[in-house]
C-alpha cells in the first residue's frame, strides 16, 4: 500500500513538474506577464485611454477566434499563449471609441495568422497587421505613440523586462540589429542637423518604441529564418521607420515599416535560408521529441 | 458662468491651426507689450509663402476662440428639497494667454520675397547656412539670442524657409490699432508640427503656449509628448467663484509640476456646432471662415443647419515649455476620437429656504459632508492647506458627525 501510494504521488509530482517546466521554459509566459504588467501600469498610472471593456473585448475575441480557427484549420490542440500576446499588444497600442471596431480588429488580427501564410509561415506579425489594416480601412482607429510619456525610469524598466523576454525567445539578434540601425539613423540625423543629443534621446525614450522593438519586430514567427536574413530585415524596417516620420512626415513609422517589409520576408528566406523557429518548451529540456505546428 | 481666459498667463502665445489633409492655415496671436518698433518674429515655415498666402486677422477672433474653449465654472442652485426641481446657470472661465513668440530673430541668405501686409513688413528667407542667416539678421537690425545659430542651422537643413515679420510703423499708425493683430499664413505641407525650439532660447524661464486646432476628423494630440487631460468635473467650494482665474492658474501650475513639465494638456475638445455649458457662443460661420476654415467655402448656411454640422472639431491644447523639457518641436496627429472634453467645475449653491419637511432635514444634515468633500477636492487639486480652505469656507475643522455612532444608523426605523 505504502509503496503504491509513494509511486503514484511520485508520478503525479513528476507530471506537475513537467507541465510547470513546460510553462517556465516557454518565453511566451514571460511575455504575457510583462505585457500584462505594462497594461496595468498604463491604465492605472499613465491614464491610457483604454477602457476595461475594450481590453476585455479584445482578449475574449482573440481567444475565441483562436479557438474557432483551431477547429476550422484542424490544429492538434488549442493554445492560448500566442493569441494572448497578440491581444495584450493590441490592448496597449490600439485606440478607438468603437467597441465594434475593437472586436473586428482583434478578429482580423488572429485570422490573419491562419490565412495570410506563405510556405508554412504567417507573413505579418498579427498585431501589426490588425492595426495597420484598420488604420487603412477606417479613420476611427489610431495609435497614440506619445501617450507613454518619457519617464526615464519607465523606459529603463521596460527595456530590462523586454531584454529578459527577448533573451528567452532566443531571437534577440533582430532586436539588437534593429536597435543598432535605428538609433544610428537618429543619431546620424541629429549630428547632421547639429541638434543636441537630447533630441534623439527623447525620440527613443518612448514606451511605444520599446514595445515595438522588444515585442513586435522580435516575433520569431514572422522574422527571416537565417541570422543574416534577420539583420537585413532589421535594417529595412529601421530605414522605413526612419523615412516615414522624417522624410514623408507621417506618423506610425514603426508600424508601417514592419508591415511593409514583412512582405519581403519570403524573398529574404529564399536567398538567405535558415532553420525554421519553433517555440521552446519543456520537452526540449526533457529531451523528448516533439512536432511543432507552425501556427501561433 | 465664469471662465478663465488665456490672459491670466504671462508670456503666453496663442496659435490657431486649421487643417484638413495637408492644407493648413496658421494664425499667430501676440500680446507683445513693448514698442511696436521692437517687435519682430522669426517663424520657420515648411514652404515658400506667396503674398496671397498671408493675411492679417482680427484679434477678436482669437479672443472668441479662447472664450469658447476656456475652462468654465458652472453654478448649480440646489432646489427646495420639499419641492424639487433643478435650475442651473453656467459661467465661462476667463481666457488665458498671450503670445510669447515675439523675439528678435536674424536670418541669413536669399530674400525670396518682401511684402507689406497690414501693419507688418514681411520677409521670406531661405538660407544655406546658419552663419549667413545670423549675419543677415544682425545686419538688418535683429537681435538674435545666443544659441539661435544651431537651431536655425537645423531648420535650414530641414529645408524650412523663414517667415520674418516686423511692424511697419507708418502703416501701423495709419491703421491706428493700439495692438498688433494676428498674422495668418496658409500653406500646404505634410508637416503637422509647430516649431517651438526658437522660443526656448529666450532664456528667461518657460514659455506658455495655447494651441487651438480646428479640423474635421477629431481630437488632435502630440505624438512626441504625452497629451494629458486637465482634471475636470469636480465640485468646488463656493468662494472659488471670485477666485476662479487664480484657481485655474494654480491648478495648471500643479498639473505641470505633477507631469514634470513634460506633458501637453488637453483643455477642450468639442464639435464646434455647440457647447454645454457654453463659456461663449460657438464661432459663427463667418468667424470660422475668417480664422481659416477653408472647407466651409461653398457650403450654403442652410446645408449646415439642416445637417446640423458645420464639420469643425476644435481641440485646445495648453503647454508650458522650456528647452530642457521640450527639446523637440511639437508634432501632432489627428485621431478619430470625437469624444467631447471640457474643463468644467461645479459650484453648488445650497438651498436656503425655510420649508420644513423630512427631506429638508435630511438635506441640511448632508450639507457639511458635501462641503468637506469640496474642501478636500480643492486641497488635493491645488496642494493648498486644507485648514485654510475650511476657514475660507467657514466650515468646521473636522466634519461634525452630530455625535452619533455609525452603527446607530443601521437599524434605525
Amino acid at each position: 500500500m505504502f509503496v503504491v501510494a509513494k509511486i503514484s504521488i511520485g508520478l503525479r509530482l513528476k507530471s506537475i513538474e513537467s507541465s510547470l517546466k513546460s510553462w517556465l521554459y516557454d518565453p511566451r509566459v514571460y511575455q504575457i506577464a510583462v505585457l500584462t504588467s505594462l497594461l496595468v501600469y498604463g491604465i492605472f498610472w499613465l491614464d491610457f485611454e483604454i477602457r476595461s471593456t475594450q481590453a476585455i473585448t479584445i482578449l475574449i475575441t482573440i481567444l475565441l477566434t483562436q479557438y474557432l480557427c483551431t477547429r476550422v484549420f484542424k490544429l492538434p490542440e488549442y493554445d492560448p499563449r500566442s493569441p494572448l500576446i497578440s491581444g495584450l499588444s493590441l490592448c496597449l497600442l490600439l485606440r478607438t471609441n468603437s467597441l465594434l471596431l475593437v472586436g473586428l480588429t482583434a478578429f482580423i488580427t488572429i485570422l490573419s495568422k491562419f490565412t495570410l501564410r506563405f510556405r508554412g509561415k504567417h507573413i505579418f506579425n498579427p498585431t501589426n497587421f490588425g492595426i495597420v489594416l484598420m488604420i487603412l480601412l477606417t479613420d476611427k482607429v489610431w495609435v497614440s505613440p506619445g501617450q507613454w510619456g518619457n519617464i526615464a525610469f519607465f523606459g529603463f524598466l521596460i527595456a530590462c523586462l523586454g531584454g529578459l523576454v527577448v533573451n528567452r525567445a532566443s531571437r534577440s539578434d533582430v532586436t539588437y540589429a534593429f536597435l543598432g540601425f535605428y538609433i544610428s539613423l537618429l543619431l546620424g540625423r541629429a549630428s547632421w542637423l547639429g541638434d543636441p543629443l537630447h533630441i534623439p534621446l527623447h525620440q527613443i525614450q518612448s514606451g511605444a518604441f520599446l514595445v515595438f522593438t522588444f515585442f513586435m519586430i522580435s516575433d520569431p514567427k514572422t522574422t527571416p529564418d537565417s541570422r543574416a536574413g534577420r539583420v537585413l530585415f532589421a535594417f529595412l524596417v529601421a530605414a522605413g521607420a526612419f523615412v516615414v516620420p522624417f522624410v514623408l512626415f507621417r506618423t506610425n513609422g514603426l508600424l508601417w515599416a514592419l508591415a511593409f517589409f514583412s512582405l519581403s520576408v519570403p524573398l529574404i528566406d529564399r536567398f538567405l535560408p535558415g532553420n525554421r523557429y519553433k517555440w521552446s518548451t519543456a520537452n526540449d529540456y526533457l529531451g523528448a521529441n516533439q512536432q511543432v505546428v507552425n501556427i501561433g | 458662468m465664469a471662465k478663465a481666459d488665456t490672459k491670466l498667463f504671462n508670456k503666453a502665445s496663442q496659435v490657431v491651426i486649421v487643417r484638413d489633409g495637408d492644407k493648413t492655415v496658421m494664425t499667430m496671436a501676440n500680446d507683445f507689450k513693448g514698442a511696436p518698433k521692437e517687435f519682430a518674429i522669426v517663424i520657420p515655415v515648411p514652404t515658400f509663402i506667396e503674398r496671397e498666402q498671408i493675411h492679417i486677422a482680427d484679434k477678436a477672433l482669437i479672443d472668441h476662440l479662447d472664450a469658447y474653449s476656456a475652462p468654465r465654472l458652472v453654478e448649480y442652485f440646489d432646489e427646495n428639497p420639499c419641492a424639487p426641481r433643478v435650475l442651473y446657470e453656467a459661467m465661462p472661465a476667463p481666457p488665458a494667454s498671450d503670445v510669447g513668440e515675439s523675439r528678435k530673430g536674424s536670418l541669413g541668405v536669399t530674400v525670396e520675397a518682401r511684402y507689406t501686409v497690414g501693419e507688418y513688413d514681411i520677409v521670406i528667407l531661405s538660407a544655406e547656412q546658419s552663419g549667413g542667416l545670423e549675419t543677415w539678421l544682425k545686419e538688418n537690425g535683429y537681435r538674435i539670442p545666443d544659441g539661435a545659430g544651431d537651431i536655425l542651422g537645423s531648420y535650414i537643413k530641414q529645408k524650412m524657409r523663414f517667415f520674418i515679420a516686423r511692424v511697419n510703423l507708418k502703416e501701423h499708425s495709419k491703421l491706428g490699432f493700439s495692438y498688433l493683430r494676428p498674422i495668418q499664413v496658409a500653406y500646404e505641407s505634410p508637416k503637422f508640427m509647430l516649431p517651438i525650439r526658437l522660443g526656448t532660447i529666450n532664456a528667461d524661464g518657460y514659455q506658455e503656449l495655447f494651441i487651438y486646432v480646428l479640423n474635421r476628423k477629431g481630437r488632435v494630440e502630440t505624438t512626441n509628448y504625452r497629451t494629458v487631460k486637465l482634471p475636470t468635473g469636480m465640485d468646488l467650494p463656493l468662494y472659488i467663484k471670485d477666485e476662479f482665474a487664480d484657481f485655474y492658474r494654480t491648478m495648471f501650475d500643479e498639473q505641470v509640476k505633477k507631469e514634470n513639465m513634460e506633458a501637453v494638456f488637453l483643455e477642450y475638445a468639442w464639435d464646434m456646432n455647440w457647447c454645454d455649458p457654453c463659456a461663449a457662443d460657438p464661432l459663427s460661420r463667418e468667424e470660422l471662415r475668417n480664422v481659416g476654415v477653408f472647407w466651409l467655402n461653398g457650403i450654403k448656411p442652410e446645408d449646415t443647419w439642416t445637417g446640423g454640422a458645420s464639420d469643425v472639431f476644435i481641440t485646445r491644447l495648453h503647454v508650458r515649455y522650456d528647452a530642457r523639457h521640450f527639446p523637440e518641436d511639437l508634432v501632432f496627429q489627428e485621431t478619430g476620437n470625437r469624444e467631447n472634453f471640457q474643463g468644467r467645475y461645479g459650484l453648488r449653491h445650497p438651498w436656503t429656504g425655510n420649508d420644513s419637511c423630512e427631506a429638508a432635514t435630511q438635506y441640511k444634515k448632508q450639507l457639511p459632508k458635501r462641503w468637506e468633500q469640496e474642501a478636500q477636492t480643492l486641497a488635493g487639486l491645488m496642494g493648498w492647506d486644507i485648514n485654510a480652505i475650511r476657514k475660507k469656507m467657514n466650515i468646521a475643522k473636522e466634519p461634525k458627525t452630530d455625535g452619533r455612532k455609525w452603527w446607530e444608523e443601521i437599524w434605525k426605523e
